[in-house]
């Protein structure tokens, strides 16, 4: 008879909360890295109105932005996020071995690795290039001051860095001392590593400091939509990195918000025709071939690699390049002796 | 304990006493000891390696030395400032009273945006020195230049009261007993401001050792060269490494507060030996 009036108790304060639930509008919180933030802005207003008109449910999505590892870092902490948009599928891999929050195939959920929109990195140089950069081998001229973040903070920098990577095992028949070589002359010829792509982007544009900036293709063209064209000008190197953010629901507190409906459509939208014209708009480039090909003016063709074939996995990339002791903190380490 | 049975002029002592305690605690000691907990993950060689990377060891020196050097430098012109301040009158005399104080109120991202605007190769300043081949922003030298600033109103306000307290008929005996300017000065006058100097250079040494936003913004942060210890912290949990970040905090904590006990004592022996004499 006791048991029977708990159960009661308990049921009818479920009915109130899922109904109360249903009252107010439901929010999600996507958590995103640095230059996403133009491509969120436009998006998230585009599924609120989708989703509208297929439901008939008003929603709200909230967006947060910041360096990858960092966001990563902060919904390990308990940040009640739903979905994440990151830099590196190794961030989200972090959420889901430290935290448990993510299912651990979750890259297999998703078409393309979950990654809807592709980037390369590429280089920015002063109107006129006055110092005759056309590829990764005029960055370890002397000379010359390259701007890239700090990779052990910043997603951006590591692709940048694995770039650069990249072209020096293509130079020399993958030769990976000669390599390290080719990284420890190019990162000499920094002079800040900031913490963030944002942060060097700032130095390079509005600063003036430094000769050719390191940059997501995205954020050099968006320099260029802002600035002009008569201030900078894009470099396509001769072979760069193909750029996989991926995103993903986050399991745990999608489940808890009671929102993985939302939280889902809110990713598969991201790969209809509106979302990938989205995304090209911001200089994302999309994998939908129609509208890849529809863009195809926007995007310069590059030689483009991936990370799981220079490198093998994103675990491996952090093991031998950024870990402490790592091939990154080598190249720190001799300049250091050398001088 | 029979001191703490007999009952002070005072009310409240017990009751004082347990607010006191249960608010450092909660407010000090249990953070802090999270960062003992977290530490305690790692094994003793690991601890050891962790904070002793080459690395770290020279954030440390940057860190610890470049707020020694600010500290330093803010103990002498703070007194200057306040000894201004209390001494003299002049025109605009509140208005500067109250810039003392920016430094504490500006938030300190603001303050290392701000000194890195004018301290780059196209700043205000910048654009002079650099042709001196003199580079502030991007370097150790920028870092010492973030500290000093926000260093300087704690010197100030510790010494101003004091020297206010000072009774000028004491400098006016000294001077009918033909004691020179410089002979009040050694002798009367920085004898008493000693303690409160002493308090203010530890608390801007203590404040720089800490400081996190002002400096990263014109640091340049290249290892081993322009890193400073709080920036590898975050490097490390950037790296999900959080043991290692808690060990290299751990490592800061002691140190400063071995030098704050040091600092302390030093006054304490300093004021036992002014109501001597």
């Amino acid at each position: 008879m006791k048991f029977n009036a708990w159960l009661s108790v308990g049921s009818l304060a479920f009915v109130l909360a899922s109904s109360g639930q249903a009252f107010a509008d439901r929010i999600i919180l996507n958590v995103s890295y640095d230059p996403t933030r133009e491509l969120y802005h436009e998006y998230n207003r585009a599924f609120i109105h989708h989703w509208q008109e297929k439901t008939g449910e008003k929603i709200s999505i909230r967006q947060s932005h910041g360096g990858s590892g960092k966001q990563a870092r902060a919904v390990i902490d308990g940040v009640p996020a739903d979905v994440a948009t990151l830099s590196l599928a190794y961030d989200i891999d972090a959420i889901s071995q430290q935290s448990g929050l993510i299912a651990a195939e979750w890259q297999k959920r998703l078409p393309g690795n979950s990654a809807p929109y592709t980037s390369t990195i590429v280089l920015l140089v002063r109107k006129g290039n006055p110092k005759e950069i056309s590829d990764w081998d005029d960055l370890v001229k002397p000379g010359v001051a390259v701007m890239t973040p700090n990779p052990k903070t910043s997603g951006g920098a590591r692709w940048n860095y694995l770039a650069a990577w990249g072209f020096a095992l293509k130079k020399y028949d993958g030769d990976e001392t000669k390599a390290l070589e080719f990284l420890t002359r190019l990162y000499r010829n920094v002079p800040i590593l900031d913490s963030g792509a944002r942060g060097s982007a700032i130095n390079f544009i509005q600063r003036g400091i430094g000769d050719v900036l390191v940059s997501w293709e995205n954020e050099a063209f968006l320099a260029l939509k802002e600035y002009g064209p008569d201030k900078f000008e894009i470099i396509i190197p001769s072979i760069s990195i193909l750029a996989e953010p991926p995103v993903t629901v986050i399991d745990k507190n999608a489940d808890r918000h009671g929102t993985r409906d939302i939280a889902q459509a809110y990713l598969e939208y991201l790969y209809s025709r509106e979302g990938q014209e989205i995304a090209a708009h911001n200089f994302y480039r999309p994998i939908d071939p129609d509208i890849a090909k529809k863009y195809a003016h926007q995007f310069p063709e590059i030689h483009l690699f991936t990370v799981n074939k220079i490198f093998g996995s994103w675990q491996e990339v952090q093991n031998t390049h950024f870990s402490d002791g790592g091939l990154f903190d080598t190249i720190y380490l001799q300049q250091e002796s050398e001088f | 304990m029979s001191t703490f049975k007999q009952h002070s002029v005072l009310p409240g002592f017990n009751l004082a006493l347990g607010f006191t305690l249960l608010y450092l605690s909660l407010i000090v000691l249990i953070p802090l000891s999270a960062a003992f907990i977290h530490t305690a993950k790692l094994s003793w060689p690991e601890f050891w390696n962790t904070v002793t990377a080459p690395r770290v060891i020279a954030s440390y020196r940057l860190t610890f030395g470049a707020s020694l050097a600010a500290a330093t430098v803010n103990a002498f012109f703070g007194l200057l400032v306040a000894w201004v301040l209390v001494r003299y009158p002049f025109p605009g005399k509140r208005l500067v009273d109250a810039l003392i104080d920016l430094p504490f109120a500006l938030p300190t991202s603001v303050a290392g945006i701000t000194l890195t605007a004018i301290y780059t190769g196209n700043g205000w300043i910048g654009q002079y020195l650099e042709p001196m081949g003199i580079r502030i922003a991007f370097t150790p030298a920028g870092v010492f230049v973030a500290l000093t600033f926000i260093g300087l109103p704690f010197v100030v306000r510790t010494v101003q009261p004091v020297l206010e307290e000072i009774e000028q008929e004491l400098e006016e005996a000294a001077a009918m007993l033909g004691a020179t300017r410089w002979q009040t000065f050694r002798h009367i006058i920085f004898p008493a401001v000693l303690p409160a100097l002493a308090t203010g250079f530890a608390l801007a040494f203590a404040r720089a050792i800490g400081e996190y936003g002002s400096v990263i913004f014109i640091a340049g942060n290249i290892p081993m060269i322009s890193e400073i210890t709080p920036l590898l912290i975050i490097t490390k949990l950037e790296q999900y490494d959080y043991a290692g970040a808690t060990a290299i905090a751990t490592v800061m904590l002691v140190i400063s507060f071995t030098l704050l006990l040091f600092i302390n004592l030093l006054q304490w022996q300093a004021r036992r030996h002014n109501t001597k004499v």
